[in-house]
């Protein structure tokens, strides 16, 4: 279970960089809780998964990878996607299933993909993204760019049959990729202790040769982002990769329909007790390095940036019909 | 059904291409060569798969290219076609040009997830950006006594699917212009070689820059009586059969080789069945769901259905699983006489 003790003050971080974190994470929380709203509105067209209490386990692990690193995300990519600072406009647009946004309203919230800031995309099948990692590492390899893939998936996706075949091919070669799990307990409805027969799906590293880490507290965003930094300068390295695991929870349901029925209501409240948002910004103003005032004009300022983008997508047209017809293959 | 054991000739006639010099040499070398010139002309190139270094690939296909090109880019992989697919599409999306040696085809059937549901999918879910340029080779149809999990042609499975270019050459100078071109295009192509065939001779282009578009059908024999529409293995034996029934019964038939599947060339199809109003449609993949089906309710669905004076006939694979017993296994796929009894029943209706 995640622990709740305090995180020691650390002064390596530059301020800025804090507040930006404390800043992605509130993206991630705002946009989510509006598209939210939203779905139960029905202005949501189609299927979403929301990252609301991930919010730490997203931005710190990305938050240690450096521009042209390039990451590959599952269907609960909102998280990593607004990390990578997508424009929230078009992520906006697209969820709502219009022309201006990302993928012109053809891919929707699982394929939301910012290839240009090195997102090689959401994917619907859980899984799908570990082959497109250990390829997308390959090539960092062979052209020698001397940057990294970090492979998000959840605790269920482990127990696909890719999960062993990509980690014993990027060990064997030794390719730049962190492998991470973002155990949020559930997959759908099944708890991950009911499939698997060890404690945690880390220890699996050993069978591939490649190290396994552990971040027992993934709503302690600092926590997260000093194993990350830890992880990034040991995979850029040229060691080959790593596998590494976060606890988290999803407060929401596991996407747009889900009546909840496979957990407690006390078990949802406890985490939200453990709101990896309310624990930075504590530590923030505990440590004195933010104040109040700065922290709630940066959460007003991002929601207002959310409120934006939906104003952006309802005002964005329709893709026309022969839309469908286009980017089928390319030129 | 008249189970007839088949001699298929040694070699068809290489087609008629005017590229300047041309070496006699087996689809094998033909495949060495034109994957070995592309990978000198961009270093962004690299075929990948099991046993493709010091072993040469599973049908010889490799062979030497170990040797030039070196380790990295001949790349041994665990037998693991999940991740190897999935690999290759990563390094496309990214700035490779993998050439992925599938072996047999029916493997690919561990590669079903990367392949359809990324790989084909990719650009337009990402709303027109990214590309995935990868070839997928394959050791398709029976003939070598391989029985039922190695001797599949499964293309049809992938002209199904929006977002692949699928390829089956059935000459030399084919394999070798197609497998070029398959290897420039910017997507993701599945090409198949027919592992009966891997020693059929014929003359190949030796210029480097010698290339067959994509979509593109060739006429390989032109004729007036009827028309019959093949690709891949079955071209040696659709040739064979044309030229015996023009010289015993002095039946012209025009042979329209698709050589690619997606896109399909349907205009060469329908301007061929307009000027014969016979056709005849030949595969060696099972008959149920083949693509030759798909080749016959597009022209029943076209303009050149009037021109028709007789039944749309097809003669495939039987719909079994591909047997071990050499006679049985012969028999499952058309032979030259049974298109040639095709080829005669469409006339005689005339
Ligand atoms: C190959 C495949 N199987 C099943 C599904 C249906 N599915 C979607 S998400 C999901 C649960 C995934 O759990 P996990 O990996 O833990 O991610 P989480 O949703 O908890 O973030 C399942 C079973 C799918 N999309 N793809
Ligand atoms: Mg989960």
């Amino acid at each position: 279970m995640a622990k709740t003790n305090k995180t020691k003050v650390q002064l390596d971080i530059p301020k800025e960089k804090l507040l930006h974190m404390h800043k992605l994470m509130c993206d991630i929380r705002n946009f989510d809780n509006k598209v939210n709203q939203m779905v139960k509105r029905g202005q949501v067209p189609g299927m979403t998964h929301f990252s609301v209490g991930e919010e730490a386990a997203n931005v710190g692990a990305i938050a240690a990878i450096s521009e042209g690193d390039l990451i590959t995300s599952n269907h609960r990519g909102h998280g990593q996607t607004i990390a990578m600072e997508i424009d929230l406009n078009e992520m906006m647009a697209e969820i709502m299933g219009k022309a201006t946004g990302t993928c012109k309203g053809k891919g929707g919230s699982m394929h939301i993909a910012d290839l240009d800031k090195g997102n090689l995309g959401a994917n619907g099948i859980v899984g799908g993204g570990m082959g497109m990692a250990i390829g997308a590492a390959l090539t960092q390899q062979m052209k020698k760019t001397g940057k990294i893939v970090m492979c998000c998936f959840g605790d269920g996706a482990c127990n696909e049959g890719t999960f062993h075949e990509t980690l014993n091919m990027a060990s064997v070669w030794k390719l730049p990729v962190i492998f991470y799990s973002i155990n949020n307990f559930y997959g759908i409805s099944t708890p991950i202790s009911e499939v698997i027969n060890i404690d945690y799906n880390y220890q699996r590293a050993c069978a591939y040769g490649i190290p396994g880490h552990f971040i027992e507290d993934g709503n302690d965003l600092l926590a997260v982002y000093n194993k990350f930094v830890e992880l990034v300068d040991y995979v850029r390295e040229g060691n080959g990769p790593v596998l590494v695991e976060a606890l988290t929870y999803r407060w929401y349901g596991h996407s747009t329909s889900d009546p909840g029925k496979y957990r407690t209501k006390k078990e949802v409240d406890e985490w939200k007790k453990k709101d990896p948002i309310v624990k930075f910004r504590n530590y923030l103003l505990e440590n004195k390095l933010a104040t109040e005032e700065e922290l709630d004009e940066i959460n007003r300022k991002s929601m207002e940036v959310v409120e934006g983008s939906v104003k952006f997508a309802m005002e964005s047209p329709e893709p026309t019909l022969e839309s469908a017809f286009e980017d089928i293959f390319a030129p | 059904m008249n189970i007839t054991k088949d001699k298929s000739p040694a070699s068809a006639k290489s087609p008629a291409v005017d590229s300047g010099a041309t070496k006699l040499m087996s689809v094998r070398d033909a495949i060495i060569m034109a994957m070995s010139e592309e990978m000198r002309r961009d270093e962004n190139v690299f075929l990948m798969g099991e046993d493709v270094g010091i072993f040469g690939g599973d049908f010889g296909t490799s062979v030497g290219m170990l040797e030039e090109f070196g380790k990295e880019r001949i790349r041994d992989t665990p037998i693991s076609e999940n991740a190897i697919s999935g690999c290759a599409i990563g390094a496309a999306m990214t700035g490779l040009r993998p050439i992925v040696d599938v072996a047999f085809m029916d493997f690919i059937v561990y590669m079903m997830d990367n392949i359809v549901n990324q790989a084909a999918k990719t650009r337009y879910m990402f709303g027109g950006k990214g590309q995935v340029p990868t070839v997928f080779r394959c050791a398709a149809g029976s003939g070598v006594g391989s029985a039922a999990q190695h001797s599949q042609s499964l293309e049809a499975w992938f002209t199904h699917i929006p977002g692949i270019k699928v390829v089956a050459p059935g000459t030399p100078a084919d394999v070798k212009g197609l497998l070029k071109t398959a290897i420039r295009d910017n997507n993701t192509v599945i090409f198949l070689e027919y592992k009966a065939q891997y020693n059929m001779r014929g003359e190949v282009p030796v210029d480097p820059e010698f290339t067959i578009p994509l979509g593109k059908a060739d006429i390989k024999r032109e004729g007036k009586d009827v028309t019959v529409v093949t690709y891949g293995r079955m071209l040696e034996r659709v040739i064979q059969a044309a030229d015996e029934v023009k010289e015993a019964n002095g039946v012209s038939v025009e042979v329209v080789d698709l050589r690619t599947l997606m896109p399909l060339d349907k205009e060469a199809i329908l301007t061929s069945v307009k000027k014969t109003g016979k056709v005849l449609l030949v595969n060696d993949a099972h008959k149920t769901g083949g693509f030759i089906g798909e080749v016959a309710a597009m022209i029943a669905e076209s303009e050149a259905f009037d021109f028709l004076d007789g039944r749309i006939l097809r003669l495939a694979g039987e719909d079994v699983p591909v047997p071990y017993n050499a006679t049985l296994e012969a028999a499952m796929i058309p032979t030259v006489e049974r298109i040639k009894k095709y080829i005669l029943k469409l006339v005689d209706k005339r």
